[in-house]
Protein backbone atom coordinates (compact mmCIF):
# COMPACT_ATOMS: atom_id res chain seq x y z
CA UNK A 1 0.00 0.00 0.00
CA UNK A 2 1.76 3.57 -1.02
CA UNK A 3 2.14 5.78 1.75
CA UNK A 4 0.22 8.92 2.86
CA UNK A 5 1.44 12.46 2.69
CA UNK A 6 0.08 14.95 4.76
CA UNK A 7 0.81 18.65 3.16
CA UNK A 8 0.39 21.47 5.24
CA UNK A 9 0.11 25.11 3.55
CA UNK A 10 1.03 27.78 6.09
CA UNK A 11 1.78 30.18 3.57
CA UNK A 12 -0.64 33.64 2.02
CA UNK A 13 -1.39 33.27 -1.49
CA UNK A 14 0.60 36.20 -2.06
CA UNK A 15 3.50 36.01 -0.06
CA UNK A 16 5.51 34.57 -2.62
CA UNK A 17 5.67 31.39 -4.53
CA UNK A 18 5.70 29.03 -1.04
CA UNK A 19 1.61 28.63 -1.70
CA UNK A 20 1.95 27.38 -5.29
CA UNK A 21 4.82 25.52 -4.76
CA UNK A 22 3.56 23.67 -1.45
CA UNK A 23 0.07 22.76 -3.67
CA UNK A 24 2.24 21.93 -6.70
CA UNK A 25 2.91 19.44 -4.55
CA UNK A 26 -0.17 18.18 -4.07
CA UNK A 27 -1.41 17.90 -7.66
CA UNK A 28 1.34 15.70 -8.25
CA UNK A 29 0.87 13.60 -5.94
CA UNK A 30 -2.72 13.46 -6.98
CA UNK A 31 -1.36 12.83 -11.02
CA UNK A 32 0.60 10.18 -9.19
CA UNK A 33 -2.90 8.43 -7.61
CA UNK A 34 -1.14 8.67 -4.29
CA UNK A 35 -3.22 8.74 -1.02
CA UNK A 36 -2.49 12.79 -0.40
CA UNK A 37 -4.10 15.64 1.95
CA UNK A 38 -3.77 19.23 2.16
CA UNK A 39 -4.36 21.40 5.09
CA UNK A 40 -4.97 25.10 5.23
CA UNK A 41 -3.07 26.35 8.34
CA UNK A 42 -1.97 29.65 9.70
CA UNK A 43 -1.85 32.01 7.15
CA UNK A 44 -2.51 29.43 4.68
CA UNK A 45 -6.26 29.68 5.49
CA UNK A 46 -6.25 32.93 3.36
CA UNK A 47 -5.69 31.34 0.16
CA UNK A 48 -9.13 29.93 0.81
CA UNK A 49 -10.29 33.88 0.65
CA UNK A 50 -13.22 34.57 -1.67
CA UNK A 51 -13.29 36.86 -4.11
CA UNK A 52 -9.33 37.33 -4.26
CA UNK A 53 -8.13 40.01 -7.46
CA UNK A 54 -4.81 38.00 -8.43
CA UNK A 55 -4.85 40.59 -11.29
CA UNK A 56 -4.77 43.96 -9.11
CA UNK A 57 -1.14 42.27 -7.61
CA UNK A 58 -0.12 41.53 -11.59
CA UNK A 59 -0.02 37.65 -9.94
CA UNK A 60 -1.54 34.58 -11.47
CA UNK A 61 -4.63 33.35 -9.53
CA UNK A 62 -4.13 30.71 -7.02
CA UNK A 63 -7.68 29.79 -6.54
CA UNK A 64 -8.29 28.29 -10.18
CA UNK A 65 -5.20 25.99 -9.48
CA UNK A 66 -7.17 25.00 -6.45
CA UNK A 67 -10.44 24.07 -7.70
CA UNK A 68 -8.34 21.59 -9.77
CA UNK A 69 -7.91 19.85 -6.51
CA UNK A 70 -10.52 17.59 -6.80
CA UNK A 71 -10.23 16.83 -10.70
CA UNK A 72 -6.77 15.63 -9.79
CA UNK A 73 -7.91 12.48 -7.61
CA UNK A 74 -6.90 14.73 -4.19
CA UNK A 75 -10.59 14.53 -2.01
CA UNK A 76 -8.88 14.88 1.38
CA UNK A 77 -8.79 18.85 2.11
CA UNK A 78 -8.42 20.62 5.75
CA UNK A 79 -8.74 24.20 6.66
CA UNK A 80 -7.88 24.93 10.30
CA UNK A 81 -11.03 26.56 11.90
CA UNK A 82 -8.81 28.51 14.56
CA UNK A 83 -6.00 30.01 11.85
CA UNK A 84 -9.49 30.99 10.32
CA UNK A 85 -11.18 32.65 13.29
CA UNK A 86 -7.95 33.95 14.55
CA UNK A 87 -7.76 35.72 11.49
CA UNK A 88 -11.37 37.29 10.90
CA UNK A 89 -11.60 34.80 8.08
CA UNK A 90 -15.79 34.00 7.49
CA UNK A 91 -14.94 30.24 5.81
CA UNK A 92 -18.75 30.06 5.29
CA UNK A 93 -17.48 31.80 1.78
CA UNK A 94 -14.54 30.12 1.11
CA UNK A 95 -13.60 29.51 -2.51
CA UNK A 96 -12.52 25.42 -1.69
CA UNK A 97 -15.94 24.64 -0.27
CA UNK A 98 -14.93 20.69 -0.46
CA UNK A 99 -11.96 21.44 2.34
CA UNK A 100 -13.77 20.58 5.86
CA UNK A 101 -13.15 22.88 8.37
CA UNK A 102 -11.08 21.19 11.39
CA UNK A 103 -10.78 22.19 14.91
CA UNK A 104 -7.22 21.99 16.36
CA UNK A 105 -8.01 18.11 18.39
CA UNK A 106 -8.87 16.89 14.98
CA UNK A 107 -5.64 18.08 13.34
CA UNK A 108 -3.62 16.15 15.82
CA UNK A 109 -5.63 13.47 15.16
CA UNK A 110 -5.19 14.11 11.53
CA UNK A 111 -1.73 14.15 11.17
CA UNK A 112 -1.37 11.46 13.27
CA UNK A 113 -3.00 9.69 10.31
CA UNK A 114 -0.40 10.39 7.75
CA UNK A 115 2.72 8.43 6.98
CA UNK A 116 4.67 11.45 6.01
CA UNK A 117 3.87 14.78 6.61
CA UNK A 118 5.49 18.38 4.73
CA UNK A 119 4.70 21.54 6.31
CA UNK A 120 5.43 24.76 3.52
CA UNK B 1 16.40 3.13 8.25
CA UNK B 2 15.69 4.57 5.08
CA UNK B 3 15.77 8.54 4.78
CA UNK B 4 14.63 10.71 2.16
CA UNK B 5 15.38 14.51 2.82
CA UNK B 6 13.78 16.85 1.83
CA UNK B 7 15.28 20.98 1.51
CA UNK B 8 13.20 24.01 1.34
CA UNK B 9 15.59 27.05 2.53
CA UNK B 10 18.26 28.77 0.87
CA UNK B 11 21.99 28.24 1.31
CA UNK B 12 22.88 30.94 3.66
CA UNK B 13 19.94 29.38 5.93
CA UNK B 14 20.82 27.61 9.45
CA UNK B 15 18.48 24.91 8.53
CA UNK B 16 20.39 23.92 4.95
CA UNK B 17 23.32 23.59 7.56
CA UNK B 18 21.57 21.48 10.15
CA UNK B 19 19.94 19.45 7.00
CA UNK B 20 23.58 18.44 5.89
CA UNK B 21 24.37 17.69 9.22
CA UNK B 22 21.58 15.21 9.52
CA UNK B 23 22.92 13.56 6.22
CA UNK B 24 26.57 13.41 7.63
CA UNK B 25 25.14 11.85 10.85
CA UNK B 26 22.78 9.59 8.93
CA UNK B 27 24.92 7.89 7.36
CA UNK B 28 27.63 7.75 9.57
CA UNK B 29 25.14 6.17 11.62
CA UNK B 30 24.95 3.23 8.97
CA UNK B 31 21.48 4.63 7.74
CA UNK B 32 20.43 5.10 4.27
CA UNK B 33 19.90 8.20 2.36
CA UNK B 34 17.37 7.57 -0.31
CA UNK B 35 17.58 10.38 -2.07
CA UNK B 36 17.98 14.51 -1.42
CA UNK B 37 15.29 16.42 -2.47
CA UNK B 38 15.79 20.35 -2.99
CA UNK B 39 12.90 22.57 -3.55
CA UNK B 40 11.49 26.06 -3.35
CA UNK B 41 14.84 28.05 -2.09
CA UNK B 42 16.99 24.97 -1.43
CA UNK B 43 17.69 24.73 -4.82
CA UNK B 44 20.37 27.10 -3.97
CA UNK B 45 21.98 24.68 -2.19
CA UNK B 46 23.03 22.81 -5.33
CA UNK B 47 24.31 26.45 -6.99
CA UNK B 48 27.90 26.29 -8.17
CA UNK B 49 27.00 30.37 -8.69
CA UNK B 50 26.71 30.96 -4.81
CA UNK B 51 30.26 33.08 -3.70
CA UNK B 52 30.18 32.81 0.01
CA UNK B 53 32.82 34.98 2.25
CA UNK B 54 36.00 33.55 3.22
CA UNK B 55 35.63 33.16 6.72
CA UNK B 56 31.82 31.12 6.07
CA UNK B 57 30.92 27.80 5.34
CA UNK B 58 30.52 27.61 1.76
CA UNK B 59 27.81 24.92 1.66
CA UNK B 60 26.93 24.76 -1.94
CA UNK B 61 30.46 23.59 -1.81
CA UNK B 62 29.95 21.02 0.93
CA UNK B 63 27.15 19.48 -0.14
CA UNK B 64 28.55 18.79 -3.52
CA UNK B 65 31.80 16.92 -1.79
CA UNK B 66 29.15 14.93 0.12
CA UNK B 67 26.80 14.24 -2.05
CA UNK B 68 29.90 13.04 -4.80
CA UNK B 69 32.22 11.53 -2.51
CA UNK B 70 28.92 8.84 -1.71
CA UNK B 71 27.40 8.90 -4.65
CA UNK B 72 24.05 9.73 -3.35
CA UNK B 73 20.76 10.63 -5.56
CA UNK B 74 20.61 14.28 -5.30
CA UNK B 75 17.74 15.86 -7.09
CA UNK B 76 16.83 19.58 -7.84
CA UNK B 77 13.28 20.31 -8.08
CA UNK B 78 13.44 21.79 -11.77
CA UNK B 79 10.95 23.86 -11.99
CA UNK B 80 11.60 25.57 -8.53
CA UNK B 81 15.19 25.91 -10.07
CA UNK B 82 14.18 27.19 -13.23
CA UNK B 83 12.04 29.95 -11.24
CA UNK B 84 14.90 30.89 -9.52
CA UNK B 85 17.82 30.93 -11.89
CA UNK B 86 19.56 27.59 -11.29
CA UNK B 87 20.04 26.10 -14.35
CA UNK B 88 22.18 23.14 -15.74
CA UNK B 89 23.44 22.88 -18.63
CA UNK B 90 20.51 21.37 -20.44
CA UNK B 91 17.98 23.36 -19.17
CA UNK B 92 20.49 26.95 -20.10
CA UNK B 93 20.33 25.60 -23.72
CA UNK B 94 16.56 25.12 -23.46
CA UNK B 95 15.53 28.85 -22.34
CA UNK B 96 18.67 30.55 -24.53
CA UNK B 97 20.77 31.67 -21.03
CA UNK B 98 23.78 32.19 -20.58
CA UNK B 99 24.17 31.31 -17.15
CA UNK B 100 25.15 27.59 -16.09
CA UNK B 101 24.51 27.21 -12.13
CA UNK B 102 24.15 23.60 -11.86
CA UNK B 103 25.93 20.71 -12.58
CA UNK B 104 27.64 17.16 -11.76
CA UNK B 105 27.07 15.59 -8.99
CA UNK B 106 23.02 16.89 -9.41
CA UNK B 107 20.07 16.09 -11.35
CA UNK B 108 17.38 18.46 -12.21
CA UNK B 109 14.08 16.58 -12.12
CA UNK B 110 10.57 17.09 -11.35
CA UNK B 111 8.07 16.51 -8.06
CA UNK B 112 7.63 13.10 -9.27
CA UNK B 113 10.97 12.40 -7.76
CA UNK B 114 10.07 13.99 -4.17
CA UNK B 115 6.97 11.43 -4.04
CA UNK B 116 9.05 8.46 -5.28
CA UNK B 117 11.34 8.86 -2.13
CA UNK B 118 8.47 9.40 -0.37
CA UNK B 119 7.51 6.49 -1.07
CA UNK B 120 10.63 4.39 -1.26
CA UNK B 121 12.02 5.58 2.65
CA UNK B 122 11.43 4.90 6.21
CA UNK B 123 11.15 7.89 6.99
CA UNK B 124 10.83 11.66 5.11
CA UNK B 125 12.80 14.54 6.65
CA UNK B 126 12.09 18.18 5.93
CA UNK B 127 14.61 21.32 6.81
CA UNK B 128 13.52 24.63 6.23
CA UNK B 129 9.77 24.76 5.61
CA UNK B 130 7.79 26.73 7.09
Amino acid sequence: MPKSLLIISRQAPWSGPNAREALDIVLAGGAFDLPIGLLFMDDGVFQLAAKQDAKALQQKDLSANLQALPMFGVEDLFVCGDSAAERGLDLDGRSLEEARVLTAQEITALIDRYDQVITL
Amino acid sequence: MKFAIALFSAAHAPSSRRALLFAQAALAGGHEIVRLFFYQDGVYNASGSVVTPQDEQDLPKQWRAFVSEHQLDGVVCIAAALRRGVLNEEEAGRYQRDAVAVGVPWELSGLGQLHDAVQDADRLICFGGA
